[in-house]
């Protein structure tokens, strides 16, 4: 057994074990922070294997951003745990059945991969930079099925904007480009006027009332 | 030198790699904690002296023993844990923060040669290590079961994985221009003076990176996490060297964020023009006088501007640095199938 083996394994109890905590795990919160374990773990595999890019593009996307507005979802939510545990057993039947189903198909895929891929593994010579072989095979080969995905992703984000927009009527916002318009004629208004002076009636008027303040202390 | 580790070598044996990565891992971390100790010394006295005030003087000579006194304080004092804050986690989110603050430290090149791991990817890899970082602050918001510290943490998150994403646009564009990923040969692509580092073809990602910079990191104008006269941040609920790892983890990210910019835009180890008396000082010197630079634009504007509101914030980073990126990625790919596509390597 040699170094890449045993870190293999190590791997991939943390991810087993992460895994199972996911469905596992009481709290949800809790549930996810296993997730994002797992993916980690994931991750480190997949550099065993030689796949950098991929490796880190998964820590980037699904760690640096899905899971942490999936948290924020989660912990948001006013969660009733008791309540969520409800209907386990109704509900077990249908979940097992679709559970075992998912798990042959994979066993099928990875018996039929398993007999072609096993080259794969072969380490790849120094300067071989997976991100070139990537991006030339995502715009050469594959360049119509990546498009498609693109365009389905797009599709997916105007969907969403669409859903959540509403336009609620009496809600006051800035216009931060009108703000930066304005021009001190808009808020001040300069008037020319004649000055006032005093005359001696208001003089004789405020001494009159000067002194009726101080007899009446 | 190398008599030395051979010598070294012989004495550790089977274990000779662990213990070597081991020291070279301490040869990084070390003077960065110094660098972070020295930072917030150095933030104290430059915003002091703005404010026209002398800033910090009473330990050591000048005050130059204040942070080592700080750090003593904060090792002395008790951590308190909130009898209802769920505990694992509210521990663990230090740990998530200083992690990936340290650990992007791994693939920075201090010089052509000098790097702990000169990894292909390394940009891709330092940006999926710090895009990690905002787990220690969601989570250290949520474990302390305070709506103040919770409220905190979500603005907090926010604002990160918001300008997370200009910023990776911004370094699109640096890839683009040096068409790799691999930092060394990013800096070794701005070869020459001046005027052929990053930060002219590059202006606006430039501009937004380093901004972007600023807010990942909750700098002011942009830290609205620990505004403590109107609002209270995610850490409320710690003390001690609980809170004193998440500040570590801030000035490391501050220290990291000024180094990304000086290697990708400012020519990292590059002199400033390349002949006689440039050339003369060690690149090493270049680099960190660069790095020098950035930080202090980073005290300069904390000493400047006022805070900036919350919905300011995230206006900002979606409706003008996210379209600004955008615009200048498809402008750097066009002008590179003409004739001037020159301007941008």
């Amino acid at each position: 057994m040699n170094f890449e083996t045993l870190v293999f394994y190590f791997l991939a109890t943390i991810l087993l074990f992460a895994g199972l905590r996911v469905v596992t795990a009481r709290h949800p919160v809790h549930a996810a922070l296993f997730l994002v374990l797992a993916f980690f773990t994931g991750a480190g595999l997949w550099l065993l294997l030689e796949a950098e890019f991929l490796a880190i593009t998964l820590v980037l996307v699904y760690i640096g951003a899905v899971m942490v507005l999936f948290l924020f979802v989660v912990m948001m939510m006013n969660l009733n745990i008791e309540k969520l545990r409800n209907g386990f057993w109704s509900n077990l039947p249908l979940a097992a059945f679709v559970g075992i189903l998912m798990a042959v198909e994979m066993s099928l895929v990875l018996m039929v991969a398993g007999k072609t891929v096993g080259s794969g593994s072969l380490p790849h010579a120094a300067g071989y930079s997976n991100t070139k072989e990537l991006g030339r095979l995502i715009y050469t080969d594959y360049v119509y099925p990546f498009e498609l995905a693109a365009v389905i992703l797009l599709v997916a984000i105007v969907a969403a904007i669409a859903i959540t927009l509403r336009r609620r009527t009496g809600t006051k916002h800035q216009d931060p480009a009108r703000q930066v318009r304005v021009k001190r004629e808009d808020r001040v208004r300069l008037v020319s006027m004649p000055a006032e002076t005093l005359k001696d009636s208001d003089l004789l008027r405020a001494e009159a009332r000067e002194g009726s303040y101080k007899e009446g202390e | 030198m190398t008599e030395l580790i051979t010598l070294l070598q012989g004495f550790f044996g089977f274990a000779w790699p662990l213990v070597y990565s081991m020291a070279k891992i301490v040869a990084i971390v070390a003077p960065l904690m110094l660098g972070v100790a020295y930072l917030t010394y150095a933030e104290r006295k430059i915003i002091g002296y703005m404010q026209v005030r002398i800033g910090p003087n009473r330990v050591g000579p000048k005050g130059w023993l204040q942070p080592i006194a700080d750090a003593l304080k904060l090792l002395m004092k008790e951590i308190l844990i909130p009898a209802s804050a769920n505990k694992a986690i509210f521990l663990l989110a230090p740990v998530l923060a200083i992690g990936p603050a340290l650990a992007a430290w791994a693939v920075v090149p201090f010089s052509p040669e000098l790097v702990l791991a000169n990894i292909d990817a390394s940009l891709l890899y330092i940006m999926a290590i710090t895009s990690m970082g905002v787990y220690g602050i969601v989570l250290a918001g949520w474990a302390s079961n305070s709506k103040y510290a919770f409220l905190g943490g979500m603005r907090a998150a926010a604002q990160i994985v918001s300008y997370e994403i200009a910023m990776g646009f911004a370094l699109v564009g640096v890839l683009m221009a040096a068409q790799s990923l691999n930092l060394v040969e990013i800096v070794k692509a701005q070869h020459g003076g001046v005027f052929s580092w990053y930060w002219l073809p590059l202006f606006p990602l430039f501009i937004v990176y380093l901004i972007s910079g600023l807010a990942e990191t909750n700098r002011a104008p942009f830290d609205v996490v620990e505004g403590e006269s109107e609002i209270v941040g995610f850490h409320a609920e710690y003390s001690g060297m609980a809170f004193a790892i998440f500040f570590l983890a801030e000035y490391a990210n501050m220290i990291l964020v000024a180094t990304m910019t000086s290697l990708m835009f400012l020519g990292g180890w590059n002199p400033l023009f390349d002949f006689a008396p440039f050339t003369w000082v060690p690149g090493f010197f270049w680099l960190v006088a660069k790095v020098l630079f950035v930080l202090f634009l980073f005290l300069w504007f904390r000493a400047t501007f006022p805070r900036y509101r919350y919905d300011q914030i995230m206006r900002l980073g979606w409706k003008v640095f996210i379209p600004v990126t955008l615009v200048w990625i498809v402008v750097v790919g066009a002008a590179m199938q003409t004739p001037y596509g020159y301007l941008f390597h």
